[in-house]
């Protein structure tokens, strides 16, 4: 890789000290990407940018928001109807929550469907689960800084759940709480952490592009990159798609903020808390609701517990459950077929999640919670060795396999006409 | 084809989107769905129609007002339903509001000015509990965006008054309403017909009244939606057309990718 030259002498001066220019020169502009990646592939940058609309909102939020019981719910409204345009920032971070978690439900899907967890990315994989866990933590206690009804009654539910814990979950949900029940020193330590750990998702962030760069992405053929002719740099062609995906982004996120910018939340969180009155319905945010039917489908308060837990959990170990050496799907006919039934259960435990824990919701969520595992501790072990999978074609740059009738049809048509 | 691809991935988007959307449905907690009415300030390019909220604030002022306060509301604020600064003076000089301490260190109270807010009727809850037969009147400066249905609900609610159907018993000091959940209300109907009388010589029946009292609360919830839909048509313009740009760079520098 040779040395960029720099016209700028300032640059050129700096550099020689501090090769910063160098290491963006290098990370961002000759950055060789595979040059099949398809749409799909937008969302990982797409998820980096919107953490920084959250923190760059969530700072402006932060200069006028109030951590206490008596005043926080007030100072919420006085930004939605006296600091200028404060209206515009809270919308803007509040459904920017939703979409942060669209973006990165996608973002795994993909991951699910073209096996980007297999070697060598497992580390990266993994730290993508961790950024998930700490994007929920984050979106649960900032979900509680309104103060509103659903805030109160949702803090209580979860952080009760840890009670279930043998032995220490009593001392658990007291050291959450700060007290005895959800109060003020709740709120004040929820504040506290709903501004420390953005942080840390950028600083794992920083991780997951490090080990990202070590192999460079994966792609949608999951073949590995065999030289130059498989490469474009990162820098314009992918700049400038992933600009164009951003703009697709921003435009629907518009459209909700300012819109509908109120029909992702619950009505009940417009009720300032109260202790006393319990809302009809405690229901979480939307991407809470697959984990929550997960936690209510087990009768048991701790193996629900659990449960919700492992659900996670699963993806952490992902990489050597599913052993098939063939990453993409497009060449695993099953697993391709059980990638969608999966998403359709997923789909399913967040509608189940959203409603009673009644009747047959109960029957639902329990079918289908016990799908989520067996997929993950059975379906996929078995595909591994049982699945016959087509043939790989040879590269990217010449994705037809010679001879390979299976490769053939699954490359794109305008991809064997021009290679 | 990539365009088609794109097109599939938009699709998909937008099939997520709807299912995240719960709220869309309208019925009220209590199960009967409530009828959806005609807004004026519904919609990409809805405004207020500063003559309802007019009304609207009346009734708020001569009626509800007894019993609801109104805490997020300045006087000031009454600009937006085009009231002017003298006017506004004027509706403040008619209430008193608490002050001080002064430099004796006493409390003390004084006519309202405009940076005022809504004096409350009620001086805590429990005087409110109090004077409602055990029942809180809630604070009504948030109503639309605090019930599922919004300004609808707020209107069939307060038109929804009936006679209990029969068979179904109504507990003391509680009234039947057809929209409210449980169907018993500690509130009384709290409009008649001709109970207020509108300036502008509209004829005040229930039904009128509820409506603007409605549009009155969707303007005191978010007294800044026109604001924001002007300034969101004016920011999706600007996306689409910057979108449509990124688009046409992204085919000029892909286009010698083999
Ligand atoms: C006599 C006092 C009184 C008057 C006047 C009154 N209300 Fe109420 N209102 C109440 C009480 C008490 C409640 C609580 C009802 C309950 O908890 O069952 C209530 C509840 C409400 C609710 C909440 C319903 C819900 O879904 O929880 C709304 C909205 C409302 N009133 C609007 C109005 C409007 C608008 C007016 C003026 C047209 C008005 N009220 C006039 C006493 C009053
Ligand atoms: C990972 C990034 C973040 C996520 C997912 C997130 C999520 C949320 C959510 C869901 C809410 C509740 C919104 C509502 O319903 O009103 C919220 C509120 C809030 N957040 Fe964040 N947030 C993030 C980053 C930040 C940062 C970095 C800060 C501060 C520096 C911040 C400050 C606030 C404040 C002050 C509130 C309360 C005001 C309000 O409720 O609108 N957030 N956040």
């Amino acid at each position: 890789m040779s040395e960029p030259k720099f016209n700028n002498s300032l640059v050129r001066w700096i550099d020689h000290r501090l090769p910063v220019f160098t290491f963006m020169h290098h990370e961002m502009h000759e950055y060789p990407t595979p040059k099949n990646l398809n749409y799909w592939w937008n969302f990982g940058s797409l998820a980096g940018i919107v953490l920084v609309i959250m923190i760059m909102s969530g700072i402006v939020l932060a200069m006028h928001y109030t951590a206490h019981v008596d005043h926080a719910f007030q100072s919420v409204e006085r930004i939605m109807r006296d600091v200028n345009y404060g209206w515009l920032v809270r919308y803007i971070h509040a459904n920017g929550a939703s979409f942060f978690f669209i973006v990165v439900y996608i973002h795994i899907f993909r991951g699910l469907y073209y096996g980007s967890y297999k070697a060598p990315r497992e580390l990266l994989w993994m730290l993508g689960v961790v950024i998930l866990i700490l994007m929920m933590a984050t979106a649960f206690m900032g979900y509680v800084l309104p103060w509103g009804q659903m805030s109160f009654w949702g803090a209580t539910v979860i952080t009760n759940l840890f009670s279930a814990i043998p032995l220490v979950g009593e001392s658990i949900v007291t050291l959450l709480w700060g007290g005895f029940s959800v109060d003020n020193p709740t709120l004040n330590r929820f504040y506290a952490l709903h501004y420390l750990l953005p942080f840390v998702i950028v600083g794992v962030v920083v991780l997951h592009i490090v080990a990202l760069h070590r192999f460079g992405s994966n792609n949608p053929l999951g073949i590995d990159v065999r030289g130059n002719q498989d490469t474009i740099s990162f820098h314009p062609y992918y700049t400038v798609k992933d600009a164009f995906g951003l703009g697709v982004f921003l435009i629907l996120l518009s459209a909700v903020v300012f819109f509908l910018p109120n029909s992702m939340g619950h009505p009940d969180n417009y009720i300032p808390a109260n202790p006393m009155v319990t809302p009809a319905h405690i229901v979480p945010e939307w991407y809470f609701l697959p984990f929550y039917a997960i936690l209510r489908a087990i009768p048991d308060k701790l193996f629900g517990v659990l449960a919700m837990f492992a659900a996670i959990g699963v993806l952490f170990i992902l990489p050597w459950l599913d052993r098939s050496p063939v990453r993409s799907a497009t060449f695993r006919p099953i697993y391709k077929v059980m990638f969608w039934v999966f998403l359709l259960d997923c789909v399913a435990l967040t509608w189940l999640g959203a409603k009673p824990a009644e009747g047959i919701y109960v029957i639902l969520s329990r079918l289908f919670t016990a799908y989520y595992f067996f997929h993950f501790l059975i379906l996929l072990p078995a595909l591994s060795i049982f699945e016959t999978p087509r043939s790989l074609p040879k590269s990217i740059g010449r994705p037809v396999l010679d001879g390979g009738g299976g490769a053939m049809a699954a490359a794109p048509a305008a991809t064997r006409e021009r290679s | 084809m990539v365009l088609q691809r794109f097109v599939r991935g938009l699709l998909f988007l937008g099939v997520s989107l709807l299912i995240l959307f719960p709220n869309v449905s309208v019925k009220a907690a209590g199960g009967i769905a409530v009828p959806e009415q005609d807004w004026s300030f519904s919609g990409v390019f809805g405004t207020f129609d500063r003559g309802e909220l007019q009304r609207g604030f009346h009734v708020y002022k001569e009626v509800c007002a007894g019993c609801h306060s109104l805490n997020y509301v300045a006087f000031r604020n009454l600009g937006d339903l085009g009231f002017n600064g003298e006017e506004i003076k004027v509706i403040a000089k008619e209430y008193e509001v608490e002050d001080g301490p002064n430099n004796d260190g006493e409390m003390f109270t004084r006519t309202a000015i405009p940076s005022d807010t809504w004096p409350a009727p009620y001086p805590n809850d429990n005087a409110a509990r109090a004077g409602n037969n055990g029942a809180l009147p809630p604070d009504l400066s948030l109503m639309v965006d605090a019930r599922v249905g919004g300004a609808d609900y707020l209107y069939a609610l307060l038109s929804g008054y009936h006679e209990a159907p029969k068979g179904q018993e109504v507990a003391d000091g509680m009234y039947y309403n057809a929209y409210y959940p449980g169907n018993q209300i500690a509130m009384p109907s709290p409009l008649s017909d001709d109970g207020v009388e509108y300036g502008d010589g509209t004829k005040a029946t229930i039904n009128q009244q509820a409506r603007d009292v409605s549009a009155f609360l969707a303007w005191a919830t978010e007294p800044n939606m026109e604001q924001r839909k002007r300034m969101g048509v004016k920011v999706l313009i600007f996306l689409i057309v910057m979108t449509g740009l990124f688009y046409v760079s992204k085919r000029r520098i892909w286009a010698d990718v083999h």
